[in-house]
């Protein structure tokens, strides 16, 4: 495997830089209808998988999304590329509103906004060769390279650091990082502006999660492809975007550029979140220790989702207030440029450890009782 | 394997030393495509109240060696070498209806995936005290009492209703809990969790790490923890070994491996892995390669070929040689110790900002 990349010159589109927005939803919905009953199946209520958000990508961009397991995030990203169809608000790409376009219409689209997905195992079709698979987008929508897609194709299996040799071999002659990688080369054979990657590193080995990061962050800032970059670890969020999301049960809680929000978060769950990581601390010296705060239980079903502030169930700084109103995602003082938060009760914007932790877990605080005596 | 060599350095394999103590342990699979040395000459030791780590990649053995402690492989296809002796007794020879009073009695387990480990056709309640009943003899209604205890112990509000659930009608933090209620309800003296929080979002994983180790402040059993994140194990172990392809290649205490590291697999796990304070202006270092396939690993250092450093030992001692870990603080690797500590800080610890 080649670890040095070989990139073509970036292409002109991209010069322009990351400044106009791509890609805009604004109050963008999803709901899955819940059926049940007998005989006659009804649908007795929605999973709120998505419940009116709003995010720009712009060009150029490497974008994150963050959040824990069922809070929204990969439906996002299928909405985004229209793989499901939104129950409300708008996606505008370029300015073109494509929230509810037919096939005809995203046709030209869909070829920009290419998808990543988590499982490198399940995404390729084992019955395909590698050349075939990644052939395969330029097929359909009728792309001729110069030279012939197969020269592309070599071309691209290059970028992503296979062999071009690999050209006639079936997925399931290679490991999950390759396998991934050919994901990659996928995604690229069309020259998208726009990668929404689900989860790309997650089902990877840790030593080999590292060689397809960079991989995604040589692909970004080299071809200038703007990223949506899914994913549950903080870390590698951290490494890869310039912007940051987080979501909660369906709503952007906060976002704002990778510093604000990993060193100046002000959403209790951001805290609680970044808190929760366990980290290898390489040194004692490093001043200040980190906040310590553990939440109660897990996260509210999206079914029925808390009213007003959908965090206020785990929150400690919960009132009244969070029950009756929706906390607008607006920029709070104190808050730089950019970095938007969805709190009525905002926590100082810092990560730095507090007096007391904020322990809520009953079984805890009763286990860690006997020491503080 | 003709390069392998006993080792030398370290204290022959005379007797049991910890609480639990592994010997030149292997375990071979005999599969279609041949055999596979899942483990290799593994040896470790873990003492009551404290916490072992292991840490390795997918296929590096740490989940094989310890479903070997509590003899769970099937015996037709599995061939195991060497010797494990918990609290004086040796287990690779015990017969089953031994072992079966060990099993979560004085030895438990906590599987990653709750929903597959746990039965769907009984309550949870049940399940809980079911090992509770056939270890103590105790009636059906005190170990139901002590189910209801457990489950209030492991954070379960309204235990005494949730009892009567069925797993899939418990969260998947709530489930994690049931199993370490579960595995806890006789008061193990070794505990063994197997990626316990794998499956687990972070916020909860928190809160069953912080729950793991404050109950065993309070039941004292020994944990071997295995996993394949760093962070989780620096937040939980004490001791700490790194395995590679079958074997252990690095072992000390938690603070030892974690910032002095030996072994150039174990910088280079640090150094592939984003920490939330890492310098973003330097591209991570991944560790070239893929790891090898057990059917046939490399010769003498299984890590040689994707080791940057091998050029620095000399001659091919890393091809032809096995290089051997000593008891304690040690790690498996021919270069020296002056050139572990000296690579480290010049060229590994810089680049982890």
């Amino acid at each position: 495997m080649k670890e040095d990349l070989v990139l073509p010159a970036p292409r002109e589109s991209a010069a322009g830089g990351p400044g106009e927005p791509l890609l805009v939803a604004e109050g963008l919905t999803k709901h899955f209808p819940v059926k049940g009953g007998f005989p006659i199946r009804r649908t007795v209520g929605h999973v709120q998988a998505v419940d009116g958000i709003d995010l720009t990508v712009h060009s150029g961009e490497s974008f994150g999304l963050v959040g824990e397991s069922g809070c929204g995030k990969s439906t996002t990203g299928r909405l985004i590329t229209r793989l499901l169809e939104p129950t409300g608000g708008k996606i505008l790409y370029k300015g073109q509103d494509i929230t509810h376009a037919k096939r005809k219409g995203l046709a030209p689209i869909r070829s920009e906004i290419q998808m990543i997905f988590q499982d490198p195992y399940s995404s390729l079709n084992p019955r395909q060769t590698v050349g075939k698979i990644i052939s395969g987008p330029m097929e359909i929508n009728g792309i001729d390279p110069a030279g012939g897609r197969e020269k592309r194709v070599r071309e691209l299996l290059e970028i992503v650091g296979l062999n071009p040799e690999h050209y006639n071999r079936f997925p399931h002659e290679f490991s999950g990082g390759q396998r991934q990688r050919i994901g990659v080369a996928r995604a690229l054979a069309l020259e998208p502006k726009l990668i929404v990657a689900d989860e790309p590193v997650s089902a990877l080995d840790v030593s080999i999660q590292a060689q397809v990061v960079n991989l995604l962050q040589k692909v970004q800032k080299e071809l200038g492809i703007a990223f949506l970059f899914i994913a549950h670890d903080l870390a590698v969020v951290r490494h890869f975007s310039q912007r940051v999301a987080v979501m909660y049960l369906g709503k952007v809680i906060e976002v704002g550029d990778r510093d604000s929000i990993y060193t100046r978060p002000r959403h209790p769950y951001t805290h609680a979140l970044l808190s929760a990581v366990p980290e290898v601390t390489l040194t004692d010296e490093e001043g200040g220790t980190r906040e310590r705060i553990r939440l109660a239980g897990d996260v509210p079903s999206p079914i029925n989702p808390p009213s007003g502030c959908r965090f206020r169930t785990r929150c400690w700084k919960a009132q009244d207030k969070c029950a009756s109103e929706v906390p607008p995602l607006v920029r709070i003082d104190g808050n730089r440029d950019g970095h938007l938060t969805a709190c009525h009760f905002p926590e100082e914007p810092t990560i730095e450890a507090r007096g007391q932790d904020v322990v809520l877990d009953p079984a805890l605080a009763a286990l860690e009782k006997p020491d503080k005596d | 394997m003709t390069t392998l060599t006993k080792t030398e350095d370290t204290p022959p394999p005379t007797g049991p030393e910890g609480f639990l103590s592994v010997r030149d342990l292997s375990v071979r699979f005999a599969t279609e495509d041949g055999v596979v040395k899942a483990v290799d000459g593994l040896s470790f030791d873990v003492e009551r109240g404290r916490t072992l780590g292991i840490v390795g990649e997918s296929g590096s053995g740490k989940s094989v060696t310890n479903l070997t402690i509590l003899g769970l492989h099937n015996p037709h296809s599995t061939t195991i070498d060497g010797e494990i002796v918990f609290d004086g007794k040796e287990l690779i020879t015990a017969t089953e209806r031994e072992l079966e009073q060990l099993r979560g009695n004085r030895i438990a387990m906590i599987f990653q995936d709750p929903l597959t480990a746990m039965s769907p056709y009984y309550t949870v309640g049940r399940q809980i005290a079911e090992p509770f009943r056939k270890h103590t003899g105790a009636s059906k209604q005190e170990a139901w009492n002590r189910a209801v205890e457990m489950l209030g112990k492991v954070g379960i509000p309204n235990p005494a209703q949730r009892a009567k659930d069925y797993p899939h009608q418990f969260s998947g933090g709530m489930r994690q809990r049931a199993m370490i209620a579960m595995a806890l309800v006789c008061d193990p003296d070794l505990l063994i969790a197997d990626e316990p929080t794998t499956a687990l979002d972070v916020t909860v994983q928190a809160q069953i790490l912080d729950l793991l180790k404050d109950l065993q402040q309070e039941f004292g059993s020994a944990i071997v923890f295995i996993t394949h994140d760093l962070g989780v194990i620096a937040d939980v172990a004490d001791d700490i070994m790194v395995m590679y392809a079958g074997s252990a290649v690095e072992r000390g205490s938690t603070d030892q491996v974690l910032r002095a590291p030996r072994h150039p697999y174990t910088w280079g796990l640090l150094n592939s892995m984003p920490r939330l304070d890492s310098d973003l202006s330097a591209a991570l270092a991944p560790i070239p390669g893929t790891p090898p396939s057990l059917l046939n690993p490399p010769s003498g250092c299984r890590f040689h070929p994707r080791c940057t450093f091998q050029d620095r030992v000399g001659g091919n001692r890393c091809v032809t040689e096995r290089p051997l870990l000593g008891a304690d603080r040690s790690s498996a690797c021919h270069l020296t110790t002056e050139q572990k500590r000296s690579i480290f800080i010049e060229e590994i610890r810089p680049r982890l900002g």
